[in-house]
């Protein structure tokens, strides 16, 4: 079944075009990963679904689990199972990691028509959670994020994403400033939370990332649009013969264009 | 203008929680003051000569005074004699003897504001003496206090009962001719709070006092004393809404806190008077002189205040560091919105040897408003090894708010060491965003931020007064986010 679809998606931030045509079908279950070089487009791609203010969509549309995802603000994209794990995780001094995500949890619950949660059970809950991600109870009673290392926010994030549970996941650009041994203990947090019912979106500069998880689909992103799409071979090509490539490909243009 | 912003001026635009008029009969003096007028207030409150005499002395005194125009703040003249210097609710016979005789009316405003003024104060742990206009009409848990030798009462009843408490301590921290509105006071305040506490007692409940500004057109001139005798400890709450009203109300308090040898006082304060429209229509002029003595050698005095109320605040509790090993503390969120304008902070006089202070104050500035901290940390030529440490942090919400640092810093002794810090940040689009992309919507978001923001100081807040803090910051406080 269609999770995410995205057809003919252009936007453009300040009157510049960025994204220039996407065309991406996500069903449940499955994980994509978009590559793609420096100025691609990647992260304009993450926000744009999440709903990030400042970019203008000038053309086609995104249909999320039967909805037009664009008309909905970021906060009822997240309660509808919309997450974003941020490049750059931000900093929110004085308010501690375990008010966030108990009002975070709390919000999608209310969605749902569920309780919100007593202070015990979430306790509870968001301890298990921690094991997957090797967290130290400690990181609950800082502030957000605040003097995390680049590892810390990064287990935060997938943190978030275990107690909030979402139905599709956009990561972007997780593998970023992460030693090997923090990218193994993320990646081991996703590969926990993959499951039949939630799709991935991995947008990552680099291939490493994808070998610890593993992803259906592969897509190279340039110039604001996919221009290539294969299985996670295509992933290992690109590290060996980087981005220009792509370009050269006379498939790439052809690739690009709507289906 | 984007569409977080217009989104959040949507909140902003929110009616005054607290906004309604109790409709009970008032007596009050005709508007105008003269030393007739002082007389009388005397004359009605049967006052002791020696009360009058310094009433007196206080009216004359600013008769000859000019108002201050130093502070960060605007505002049309205030015609002193249109103002009425005397309001209390119509006495059925000689005044209640129990709750079954206050005027229902006014227990139902109780209600409304949430003061636990019958048996559910006790369960609350509060012991309520509530200023309703100018005159106490209950006040419980008296007997309670009263057997640890606790005195907590209105002043107006400790002239008569205890005169001599009243003539050693009153103006002498801030004397009659320290400034404008302190003299005004002096001469016109009809009634406040008296707490004495007796050597090597601590206070068993914190001790809460409600004002409401209630009568048309009566300014109100609340008179407070506090006096922590050796050994002793009190905390003291301080609360305050008042109703909607069109025309400016002046409020111009003065609070004394005498602190003895290694007695405590801890004084809170939530102040939500009515701040006027979003045109800047009505409000509170807030103009209140606070000022603690730390008389004794390592007494402690600490103020916590989160001002979100009034048109115009006007008011810098202040810490004299007399004995040796004193300690004062300034705790402070001060919020403007729409055409609010604020010009607080606290002086730090240090003349004890060993004496130290701490001054953290949050300025949350939002839609039109201005906040401004103004400091003093003065280290005079006999405090030796004195330390100040001061933070203060500005928040701007939008781009039409102005928030401004004042800190004058005076050190007569080379032993000093005086620390501060400053910042102004604005909420920021990615913190916004990383809050909404977890499902807050932008009021929790603008709401959560914030209350980190002030958290060192709302953790200095007692628990009860913390919850309404945090909701008050939620209510008052979002503004533009440009």
């Amino acid at each position: 079944m269609k999770m995410l679809e995205i057809k003919n998606l252009h936007a453009s931030i300040e009157g510049k075009e960025i994204l220039r045509g996407i065309n991406l079908t996500v069903n449940e279950g499955e994980v994509h990963a978009i590559m793609g070089p420096n100025g691609a487009g990647k992260s304009t791609l993450s926000n744009v679904l999440t709903g990030r203010e400042g970019y203008e969509i000038t053309q086609g549309e995104v249909i999320y689990k039967g909805e037009n995802l664009l008309e909905l603000e970021p906060e009822e994209r997240a309660r509808r199972g919309v997450f974003l794990a941020f490049q750059y995780p931000v900093e929110i001094p004085g308010v501690s990691n375990i008010y966030l995500l108990k009002a975070a949890l709390n919000a999608i619950r209310k969605h749902q028509g569920l309780d919100e949660l007593d202070a015990i059970d979430f306790l509870t809950l968001v301890r298990s959670k921690m094991q997957l991600v090797k967290m130290d109870e400690q990181f609950l009673h800082r502030s957000v994020n605040e003097g995390f290392s680049g590892g810390e926010k990064k287990r935060n994030e997938i943190l978030q994403m275990a107690l909030l549970e979402p139905q599709l996941a956009i990561m972007d650009e997780t593998d970023s400033g992460l030693d090997i041994d923090a990218l193994k203990t993320v990646s081991e947090g996703v590969n926990a939370l993959r499951s039949p019912e939630r799709s991935f979106v991995m947008i990552t500069h680099y291939q490493r990332l994808l070998d610890y998880i593993v992803p259906d689909f592969v897509h190279v992103l340039s110039e604001g649009r996919i221009v290539k799409s294969g299985d996670k071979e295509l992933a290992k090509e690109l590290e060996k013969s980087g981005y220009s490539w792509v370009h050269d490909s006379p498939e790439a243009e052809a690739e690009g264009q709507p289906a | 203008m984007n569409d977080q912003t217009q989104q959040l001026e949507a909140i902003t635009q929110k009616e005054y929680k607290a906004g309604f008029y109790t409709d009970i009969e008032s007596e009050s003096l005709p508007p105008g003051l003269s030393e007739d007028v002082v007389r009388q207030i005397s004359m009605i409150k049967g006052e002791p000569e020696f009360m009058l005499e310094w009433r007196l002395k206080a009216y004359r005194h600013w008769l000859t005074m000019d108002t201050p125009e130093w502070a960060h703040v605007h505002y049309p003249e205030i015609d002193y004699q249109s103002v009425s210097y005397y309001s209390a609710p119509k006495k059925k016979t000689d005044g209640p003897k129990s709750l079954d005789e206050v005027d229902p009316e006014l227990l139902r405003t109780y209600e409304k504001l949430g003061v636990p003024l019958d048996e559910r104060a006790r369960l609350a742990g509060v012991a309520v003496d509530a200023v309703f206009d100018s005159v106490s009409v209950s006040n419980t848990f008296k007997d309670k206090l009263a057997e640890q030798g606790i005195l907590f009462m209105p002043i107006s009843e400790a002239i008569h009962e205890h005169p001599e408490l009243v003539k050693k301590y009153l103006g002498s921290v801030i004397p009659y001719k320290d400034n404008y509105y302190a003299a005004l006071n002096s001469a016109v305040f009809t009634d406040g709070s008296f707490v004495y506490i007796p050597k090597g007692v601590r206070c068993p409940m914190e001790l809460s006092t409600y004002f409401r500004i209630n009568a048309a057109n009566t300014g109100q001139f609340e008179r407070t004393l506090i006096i922590a005798d050796d050994d002793s400890y009190v905390s003291y709450l301080e609360g305050c809404t008042a109703p909607m009203r069109d025309e400016n109300q002046l409020h111009a308090a003065v609070v004394e806190l005498v602190a003895l040898d290694r007695a405590e006082i801890k004084y809170s304060t939530v102040q939500n008077w009515y701040p006027g429209d979003e045109n800047g229509k009505g409000g509170i002029y807030n103009f209140v002189t606070k000022r603690a003595a730390c008389r004794g050698e390592s007494s402690k005095v600490s103020w916590t205040q989160v001002e979100t109320g009034s048109a115009i605040t006007w008011k810098y509790p202040s810490v004299v560091l007399q004995g040796d090993n004193s300690v004062g503390e300034f705790y402070s969120v001060a919020v403007t919105n729409n055409m609010q304008q604020a010009d607080t902070g606290t002086k730090m006089i240090h003349l004890g040897k060993n004496t130290s202070s701490t001054i953290i104050s949050k300025g949350i500035s939002a839609g039109r408003s201005s906040n401004a901290y103004r400091g003093l940390v003065r280290i005079g030529p006999n405090a030796e090894n004195a330390r100040n440490y001061t933070e203060c942090d500005s928040l701007l919400m939008g781009d039409k708010c102005a928030a401004h640092t004042f800190p004058y810093i005076e050190v007569k002794n080379p032993t000093a060491q005086v620390e501060h810090e400053a910042s102004t940040s604005k909420i920021s689009e990615d913190q916004l965003f990383y809050c909404k992309q977890r499902g807050l919507d932008v009021e929790d978001s603008v709401s959560m931020i914030v209350n980190g923001f002030c958290k060192q100081v709302i953790r200095e807040l007692p628990m009860e007064f913390a919850v309404e803090a945090q909701n008050l910051l939620g209510l008052s406080l979002e503004g533009s986010v440009g």
